[in-house]
């Protein structure tokens, strides 16, 4: 047990500075990079989107060795791009930054190749997104609904998706008290 | 199990170690146990299930199944207003509710770009590091009750009954409070006079029970026998599996959001990080033990600076709610009360993403927000620490007791609330 | 009355049901079926200040087959129902059920796709005990109205 203050190591990176890197790398693939927030977001296509996370893991002067987050969002109602979108919430320990990757996916084909290589991290969160939005990853050890049950159809945090759902809910047999009997 | 007759009548029935052993030889494949571990079972807090696949006492597999406790909470929050969507934030971690509450009124505070006053923030901060004690001593006591240490649990929760009355005193609830509100907090009333005497009183009480703990279980044999060199996680698989927290801390990492990303004034305060050293149960014990005193640290620290002036940011925007005084008092008030929180009317966030990550008892716990110009989120995405924590079981468990199932379960803290969401 | 006066000094005579239900009400072995924010509560309810062993149901059995009293402190979800139909089942007759909180009891503020909307659609309620959560007077309560329930109770019901 050791008592530390770290606060000298907590220069974070500024966000110029990576943008530059990773474009200085990766070019016109980058679809766009913004920063929303306070956060840089860098937008790629889903046929660069693995080679952009190994890069980003792999590179020493990058270096995002944590994936903090993954996860979908349907965007039905915000319209002027594809259906789906998977955010990747990516953080460097020895940098101290973070990034945000996001790449659509078209409704026809939701498919994207998964990350699990890069990150044990990824396993349970793919998982997660196939079951609330119905994307596959491809290369997935065992895609398979993780928060609903096996029985469940339809996927419940896409837009058309009704909150009270569609008879889950009433199933089930009624038991019945055994003293009114 | 290969038997023969064989044993029993060699001899006299005198066995004969060199040969009669020999045919006792387990055979590992042709014997396996499967083990329905929960998910209603005292050692799972709550609705985990693990399928274990027994080789005798070892354990060789272990299949996590989570989802018991799903009820769409992501769903649910792209149906409420900005300030609907703080309740629903609290019962995600049910042990440690103000922090969920704050890390989700981050994000969207950064959404609408509202700076809140320096007083809120300390406010704030106190709250959370009381509900970050509260989340510690939860989990050290139940962790000693699984491993059948039942007192440490009576002292810690008699503990945190003390700072539940401070939270009642202040929000009016014990446990999910939904306290805080964008721009301020929910009630349109100052701190109670005897709150911050009372919060020192409680801090005083609970060094003595931490201490107490400390003695009745850090070196106690049967406890350093039952968690040393358990569950190790080393710092690179705690990076693959996005380890936050304790849980990360004790293995050697010293990330901890509240010094490398500071937010909500955390920058002003003066607090070690404790570290250990080989990652087992031990060390994530000892760090949420030292984690406590740090807290109360950080609490006599901020109400020793507790900075005078406004506690609700610009009560003129049509965001924040205005003071009860005007609600009750005049038309403009209760118009401006009434923009608010009507469902068809409300506040409306720019459109953007917002996503402010914060050090929760349990690892990092962030909120990102979506808005597409709508007076609620358009997408409620929870980074749960729980659910990136608890991916690792599989991998701690192989090849260890059974025994050591429960201590390592309940070591890593996982609240199924915010596992599931 | 003859027979009392015949029996002499020290003995009672009452009815069996009575001493039954005495003897029943007051060592209550309570299931805690706990999922979510409702069991962090009932932990108080345990706990030094509340202590319902005052009331003789301190007897935690996390085994459905050794209980008689079914707490259900918490959310219960689709995934959830089946357990809790099982282990309701697995309880010995005479048993008694408590729903502890709103969600447990109505859905609470959660009326979602997986979210049962009351426990009481698909099994048998005995006592309801209102707030998110209750506070733990409030569960005390419910097991005093639990006990109120088994003194009136005849055991011929049971056959």
């Amino acid at each position: 047990m050791a008592l530390q203050t770290n606060r000298e190591q907590d220069v974070m990176a500024s966000n110029q500075e990576i943008r530059e890197l990773v474009l200085a790398r990766f070019g016109e693939r980058i679809l766009a990079a913004e920063e929303e927030c306070g956060q840089l977001a860098l937008t790629v296509s889903r046929d660069d989107h693995f080679e952009l996370l190994k890069l980003l893991k792999e590179s020493a002067d990058l270096g995002y060795d944590i994936l903090m987050d993954l996860f979908g969002v349907d965007y039905l109602e915000m319209g002027g791009r594809e259906r789906y979108g998977v955010i990747y919430q990516l953080y460097s320990l020895g940098r101290n930054h973070r990034l945000r990757v996001r790449v659509p996916v078209p409704e026809q084909d939701p498919r994207l190749d998964s990350a699990v290589p890069l990150w044990a991290a990824a396993n349970w969160a793919e998982r997660e997104v196939h079951d609330m939005y119905g994307i596959t990853f491809s290369g997935h050890p065992n895609m398979t609904r993780i928060l609903c049950p096996d029985d469940f159809s339809g996927f419940p945090l896409r837009k058309d998706f009704p909150v009270q759902g569609i008879g889950y809910r009433e199933n089930f047999e009624k038991i019945e008290n055994p003293k009114t009997k | 199990m290969t038997t023969t007759g064989k044993s029993m009548d060699s001899k006299n029935g005198i066995l004969n170690r060199e040969t009669d052993f020999q045919e006792f030889v387990y055979q590992p494949q042709e014997e396996r146990l499967f083990l329905n571990f929960g998910p209603s079972h005292p050692a799972t807090h709550g609705t985990l299930r693990l399928v274990l696949e027994l080789d005798g006492e070892r354990v060789v597999d272990c299949v996590p199944e989570i989802g018991y406790l799903h009820h769409g909470f992501e769903k649910l929050g792209e149906y409420r207003t900005y300030n609907q969507v703080v309740t629903i934030t609290d019962r995600m971690n049910y042990v440690s509710p103000f922090n969920n509450n704050l890390a989700y009124i981050l994000s969207v505070e950064k959404l609408f770009g509202i700076e809140v006053s320096k007083r809120a923030q300390y406010l704030r901060v106190i709250l959370a590091e009381l509900g970050r004690i509260m989340d510690h001593a939860v989990c050290i006591g139940t962790h000693a009750m699984d491993l059948g240490a039942f007192t440490a649990l009576l002292y810690l929760i008699r503990e945190r009954e003390n700072i539940y009355n401070l939270y009642e005193l202040l929000t009016g609830t014990r446990l999910t409070v939904s306290y805080a509100r964008v721009g301020g907090f929910a009630r349109d009333r100052g701190i109670p006079a005897d709150f911050m005497p009372r919060t020192l009183a409680v801090c005083d009480g609970l060094l003595k029970t931490v201490d107490e703990v400390d003695r009745l279980l850090s070196h106690n044999s049967i406890y350093l026998g039952r968690t040393r060199e358990v569950g190790i996680i080393t710092p690179a698989a705690a990076a693959d599996y996005g380890i936050t927290g304790p849980c990360l801390r004790g293995s050697g990492v010293p990330f901890d959001l509240r010094q490398a990303a500071p937010y909500s004034g955390y920058e002003d305060f003066d607090f070690d990080i404790p570290v250990g050293s080989t990652g087992d149960v031990w060390d994530r014990y000892m760090v949420r033990l030292e984690e406590m005193r740090q807290s109360v640290g950080i609490i006599r620290q901020a109400i020793a600076n507790f900075p005078e002036g406004e506690l609700y940011a610009d009560s003129d925007s049509k965001v924040i709610l205005p003071p009860k005084d005007d609600v009750y008092g005049s038309i403009e008030g209760l118009i401006h009360q009434f923009e608010i929180i009507m469902l068809n009317r409300g506040a409306r966030a720019p459109r953007g993403e917002a996503y402010i990550p914060t050090e929760a008892p349990n690892g990092e716990l962030g909120y990102h927000v979506i808005s597409n110009e709508g007076n609620g989120p358009y997408r409620f995405r929870v980074r749960p620490p729980s659910f990136y924590n608890f991916q690792i079981i599989p991998s701690l468990l192989r090849g260890r007791l059974l025994s050591d199932t429960v201590a390592i379960l309940s070591s890593l803290n996982i609240i199924a609330g915010e596992l599931d969401r | 009355m003859g027979i009392e006066s015949k029996l002499g000094d020290g003995i009672i005579t009452t009815t069996l049901d009575a001493v039954i239900n005495w003897g029943r009400k007051n060592s209550l072995w309570p299931m805690p079926f706990g999922t979510a924010c409702c069991a962090i509560e009932f932990m108080c309810v345990l706990g030094p200040k509340y202590d319902m062993g005052r009331f003789g149901a301190e007897a935690m059995r996390f085994s459905p087959r050794q209980s008689d009293l079914l707490i259900v402190s918490g959310r219960v979800n689709i995934k959830m129902m089946h357990i809790l139909q099982q282990i309701y089942r697995q309880m010995p007759d005479p048993k008694w059920v408590i729903s502890m909180g709103a969600c447990a009891s109505s859905g609470g503020v959660f009326d979602t796709y997986s979210t049962i909307q009351g426990i009481d659609n698909f099994i048998p309620v005995d006592a309801y005990v209102p707030g998110c959560p209750p506070r733990p007077e409030t569960v005390i309560d419910a097991v005093m109205k639990i006990q109120q329930k088994i003194q009136q109770e005849r055991s011929r019901e049971y056959r």
